[in-house]
Formats: C-alpha cells, structure tokens, sequence
C-alpha cells in the first residue's frame, strides 16, 4: 500500500528521489564533458604510443610470422638431446627462406635472431641469397641442400637457438636488459659476466641519487633561510632560483660545456691563480664531475622550491616557543622546526630524484663516456643499433620505477597540490 | 636582512653569519654560470673564455661579431621560424585543450576524478627519453613523421599537463557563488562565462600557457626524435651544434634567450602579485 505522500511525488513515472539521483548522474558525467577532448587526445597521442612502444619489449610475432612452416614443426623438436631436427624442419625451413627471401623479412628476422644467437644474422641471409635458386625434390634433398650453404645448419646450438625464440612473445629482451644472454650449449640463461645493463642502471640510480643529496644540501639552507627573511627580501632574492629555473635547458648546458672545460673560465681562473698547472688542468667535463656539477645546478630549483613552500607555512612562534622553553638552538631545530619540513624535504626529494634518473640532453652533452644515464642508452637503441626490442625493455624498466617513486610522490603531496614555479 | 633576535649570542652568531656566507655561495652557483655566458657573447676572439683584452675591458676584445653571424645565418634563422611555428601552435592548442580540461577537473564531483588527473598529467611524468621513442614510433606509423603537423602535436601532448595543473590549481579557489550571483541577477550562462569565469581564471590561463610555451620551446629530446631537420628549432640547433662543433654564435643565441626568460620570469612575477591582490581583496 502507498501512501498518499508518496504517490504525489511520481511524476511522469518517476519518483523525486529517482528523478534527483538521474538530475544528479547527469551533472556529474555532464563535468566529463569538457575532460573529454584533451582525454581522447592524451590516449591517442601519449597513452597508446606509450604503451605500443612497451609491448615491443616483449613482442616477437615477427619471428613465428616469417618462419610460417617451419616454427610450428621446430616447437615439436625434442632439444635437449643433441640430435639435429628431422628432414621434414629442414625443408620447412627451406621453404620460409624462399618466400621470406622476397620480400627480404627473413633477414630481419636473422637479425632479430642475432641478438640472441651471434652468427645468425650473417647466416640467414646468405641461405637467403643462395635459397632462392635451389631446388629440391625430397626433404632429403632440402637438407642436404642446406648444409651445402652453410656448415653451421649443421650445428645444433643454432637449431636450439632458433627453437628458443621462435614463439610470439620472448623474455629475450628483459632478459638481455638485465645482462642475461642465452647459451644454447648449456640451454640456459647465464649471465653476462661484464654486467653492461645493470652496471648502467646502478650509475644511473647513484648519480641520481648524489645529485638528489646534492641538491638537498644545498637548498635546504637556502629555503631556511628564505622563508625566515621579511617577504620583501625573500621575493628579491627567490628570483636566484627563478632566473636558472625558467632558463633554457640547453642555454644551462652550455654554461657549464663553457665553464668546465679545459679551455674554460674555471680552468683558466685556476691557472691564472697558479693553483693548478698550465699542463695539468682539470678534467671536470665528459665524464661524471661533469654530469654531477651541471646537473645539481639544473635541479636545484626543483628542491628549493617545494621546500620554501613547506618552510613558509611553519610558524616562527614554533621555535620561539622551543627556545624560551628552554631548548638550546640545535635542540629547537632539531625537534621542532625540522620534523615539519619532512614533507618538504619528500616533495623536493622525489620530484628531483624522478627528473634527474630520467634525464638525456645534460649526459649527452657533459657526460662523456661514463657519466650518461640509461636515457642515452636507450636513444642509442632507437636511433642508432634499431634494436627497438631492447630500447622497450629498458624504458619499460625505466618507466617502473618512476612510477613507483611518482605513486610516493602523491601519497606525500598529492598531485593536485602541486605547485610550478 | 632580518635583524638578529637581541638573545642570540656566541657560536649562534657565528652560525648565523655562516648561514648566509652559505647561502650566498649556493646563490651564486646558481646565477653565475648563467651570467658569465653574456660578456663571453660579446668575445672578439672564438673563445669561451676570457681573454687578456676583454679583462682589461679593451674594446678591441669585444665585438659583436656573433650577433651578427646569428642574423645572417640562414639555418639559425630557419630555427627561429620553426621555433615560433611549432611552439606558438603547441601553446594555443594545449592551453585550450587544457583549460577545458581544467574547467571539469575542478569540479570535486566528477567522476574517476584521481584516476583522469593522473592520466592529464601523465605526459610530465614519464620520463622524456620514453615518450620521445614512443612518439617517435607513433607518428612514423601514421606517417607523421618528420611533418611539423607531427611535431606540434607531440609538443601539444607535452605542454597540457602544466596548463592543466595550473588552471585547475586557479578554479579550485573559485568562488561558486558568484556564478550563482550573476544568475540570480539575469545573466545566462554564455554572460556568465565571459563575465565572470574567464576574467577570474585568465591570470591561471596565463600562466599555464607561459608554461606550455616555455615546455615546447625548450623541448629538444622529443622534437630530435619525432621531427627532422626541416622542423629544426633553436634549441636542436644548439644541441647539434654542441655536438659537432661548438661556435661562440651559440653563447649569443644563450644571451638572447636568457634576455627572453627573464621576461617571462617578470610577467609571472606580474600575475602572481596580481592574483595576491585579488586573493587578499576577496578577503
């Protein structure tokens, strides 16, 4: 039974609490409105490329593509043992390499192979080459046919090789990212003694992580001291950091290229002063002094200023009150003042630890040869090996721990209270 | 200087003098190196460093030999124009795109809220080497490669995220009566919006597309992979440039930028004391 309250408020078969519910639903997604068109644009243009690109890390359809007949019949090959793959692998094999001769996919996926198995590369494309004039009546016939290209179809590594990678997605990539090669004599992964990989993502994290002290060591002062002057000298002297922080990138690199190297102002001033000789100047550039110095200066402002925004909500009547309690300078700093920088100190902390192991331009141009990060690492890959496979698995590796770090980040600041410039 | 407290006394006044002796030297490592790059741009010689004449301010050292080899190099003036291209059509797109955005995110009852903004900002925080190679990917797929249509776009990507933080940050301290204010007395909503939203938000408006113009004109990382040497701008131009060979043509192209950043620097020193004002005067 209704009653009669209820009854007037159906109109047009709703209820008035229905009715402000859908009022309210659509004001809610009525906000989505505006978001959607920068939404669609960031998922188009950032988001999926983004993603596409991380996939390549494990992506190996290439290989299962071009190497139509015979994949499928070397995943049924027993490995372990050191028996070669039947007649029948060969002639499939054959056959891949003479339509994958066409349109030349083969010898991409030779050099795909390579990465893995050294020696491939050149193999693959000269059965390529010589694939395309045979014939042959039997699978016999085919293998014959193959050995007589290359000895090395006769060797069972390549075979284990080839089999290994041969399904559509590969662990090669992450693997190779993390120094670890497959040795197909043994069919295992082992590890590559000189270590390339994660020696680079060690140097990239502690350079980081020493230009992140850095910059801590350096700024905290200057934010102390900022945020206790009277706002007229504080705002005349925060343009210090402003000026470097709204200058060129490159403009700051060059300053320091100038500064640093052997014919530059520091050298020169340091010999003119007779502190050092004209024979033996300083080596400071191309390698980590270089990177250190350049880029502490360029990240510095990223530490200074969330720190003088935590400073400057702090109550000078905190330390006040500490010291006519008694508290001694240190004890009233150390007790009191310092533990509400802590969230600061975060801030500052993460943003410059994320922007620094992150950086390419400043390594390139001052690092030399051992003060780059795995940034360069990876646009070499891009730009210059073309092993995109491995430039994903290092990005993607990369890309982890910024997140990681970025995810603490909001739980310290949160991103809407982030503050720029 | 503040004065020192009439209790402080001993080490403290040491420590207190030591401070800013500190904080000095760390303020001086900041500008330094910035500055010293303009009296080396006016260098008679091709140095970067100071030679004899110029420190005994012989006007023989000086010269301004590398202006001129700026305004009459045709690839630096090609880099101008890329430059002004790519980074104005960036700015404009990104600052209306991400005002836009803005306006819902500041609503504190829209949907996925937290989830939107992460996603908005995400382009600031992969790191510029990912986005670049992805890009990088991306356009030579849809065949945008090495087009400036490509390049303003990867750069538009880039720049929302600042316009987005800023403008949102502006509107969260947006007053919702005022809107109901202007309804009350007649205004429709077209009124509204371009009486009294836009000149409230305009100075975080600002703001954000300094940033997204300082974000795309300083961009070099994606702009290397995602363009080609026809959309060359300023700042490839002195990275490649460092790279092969440096020329002191470079050090004047820095000073004139320096020039151009500290007129950005004051313009937003403008707005922010003009927003303190605005702030202090809705108090």
């Amino acid at each position: 039974m209704e009653s009669v309250a209820q009854q007037e408020q159906v109109i047009d078969g709703a209820t008035l609490k229905l009715r402000f519910r859908r009022a309210e639903r659509r004001k809610r997604y009525g906000a989505l409105l505006p978001v959607l068109p920068l939404l669609l644009f960031i998922i188009i243009t950032f988001l999926f490329p983004v993603g596409e690109m991380l996939l390549r890390s494990i992506d190996n359809k290439k290989v299962p593509n071009v190497l139509q007949m015979s994949a499928p019949l070397l995943q049924q090959w027993d490995a372990s043992g050191d028996a070669l793959p039947d007649d029948a692998v060969y002639e499939a094999l054959l056959q891949d390499f003479v339509a994958g001769a066409k349109d030349k996919t083969i010898t991409a996926v030779g050099q795909r192979l390579n990465y893995e198995v050294s020696g491939v590369s050149s193999l693959f494309r000269k059965t390529a080459r010589r694939a395309k004039k045979i014939e042959w009546a039997d699978a016999a016939e085919a293998r014959e046919a193959m050995l007589k290209i290359d000895a090395k179809w006769a060797d069972v590594n390549i075979w284990r090789g080839i089999q290994r990678f041969s399904s559509a997605t590969t662990a090669g990539y992450f693997l190779a990212a993390t120094d670890y090669r497959y040795n197909p004599a043994v069919q295992e992964y082992q590890k590559n003694p000189e270590g390339i990989y994660i020696s680079l993502f060690g140097r990239t994290l502690f350079i980081s992580l020493v230009i992140t002290l850095l910059t801590l060591l350096l700024g905290y002062p200057v934010s102390f001291l900022l945020s206790n002057l009277p706002s007229k000298a504080a705002n005349l002297l925060i343009i210090f950091v402003l000026l470097p922080f709204w200058t060129s990138l490159l403009v700051r690199t060059t300053s320091w290229i100038v500064l640093l190297q052997k014919e530059g102002v520091i050298n020169d001033t340091l010999v003119a002063l007779g502190i050092v000789g004209d024979g033996n100047r300083l080596e400071i550039i191309h390698n980590q002094t270089g990177t250190i110095v350049a880029m502490t200066h360029i990240l510095l402002p990223f530490m200074i200023l969330p720190l003088y925004s935590v400073m400057k909500t702090i109550s000078p009547y905190h330390m006040r009150a500490a010291r006519s309690l008694g508290a001694n300078a240190f004890t009233a700093f150390r007790r009191v003042y310092f533990p509400q920088t802590i969230p600061g100190i975060g801030a500052g902390v993460i943003l410059v630890f994320i922007l620094a192991i992150g950086y390419y331009i400043t390594p390139e141009l001052v690092g030399g040869a051992e003060g780059t990060f795995i940034s360069n690492r990876i646009a070499y890959h891009v730009r210059s090996s073309l092993n995109w496979g491995l430039a994903a698995a290092l990005g993607a590796m990369l890309l982890v721990v910024v997140l990681v770090l970025y995810w603490c980040y909001d739980k310290i600041v949160g991103v809407d209270n982030m503050k720029l410039g | 200087m503040s004065a020192m407290p009439q209790y402080i006394q001993g080490w403290e006044k040491i420590w207190h003098y030591a401070l800013r002796v500190f904080v000095g030297l760390v303020l001086f490592y900041l500008v330094f190196p910035i500055l010293v790059i303009i009296p080396l741009s006016f260098n008679a010689s091709p140095f970067f460093t100071f030679t004899k004449e110029m420190l005994a301010f012989d006007p023989d050292g000086y010269s301004l030999e590398w202006y001129y080899d700026f305004f009459n190099d045709l690839n630096w003036q090609a880099a101008v124009k890329n430059s002004a291209i790519i980074t104005v059509s960036a700015t404009l797109l990104a600052t209306f795109l991400g005002t836009l955005a803005a306006l819902g995110l500041a609503k504190s009852y829209l949907p996925y809220r937290r989830v939107l903004m992460a996603l908005l900002i995400s382009p600031m925080i992969v790191p510029l080497i990912i986005s670049a190679a992805a890009m990088y990917f991306f356009y030579t797929n849809i065949r945008l490669q090495g087009t400036y249509l490509g390049v303003i776009l990867a750069h538009t990507a880039l720049a929302t995220p600042f316009v987005v933080i800023t403008v949102t940050a502006t509107l969260s301290g947006f007053d919702h009566s005022l809107i109901r204010a202007a309804a009350s007395l007649g205004a429709n909503s077209t009124t509204i919006f371009f009486r009294i939203i836009v000149p409230i938000i305009l100075p975080g408006v600002i703001a954000g597309a300094l940033f997204a113009f300082i974000t795309s004109f300083d961009e070099v990382v994606v702009i290397y992979f995602v363009g080609s040497y026809q959309q060359h701008t300023i700042p490839w131009q002195m990275f490649s440039g460092i790279r092969e060979r440096i020329s002191p043509t470079i050090l004047a192209v820095a000073t004139m930028l320096i020039i151009v950043s500290m007129l950005l620097l004051c313009t937003l020193e403008c707005i922010r004391r003009r927003n303190e004002r605005m702030r202090r005067g809705q108090l």
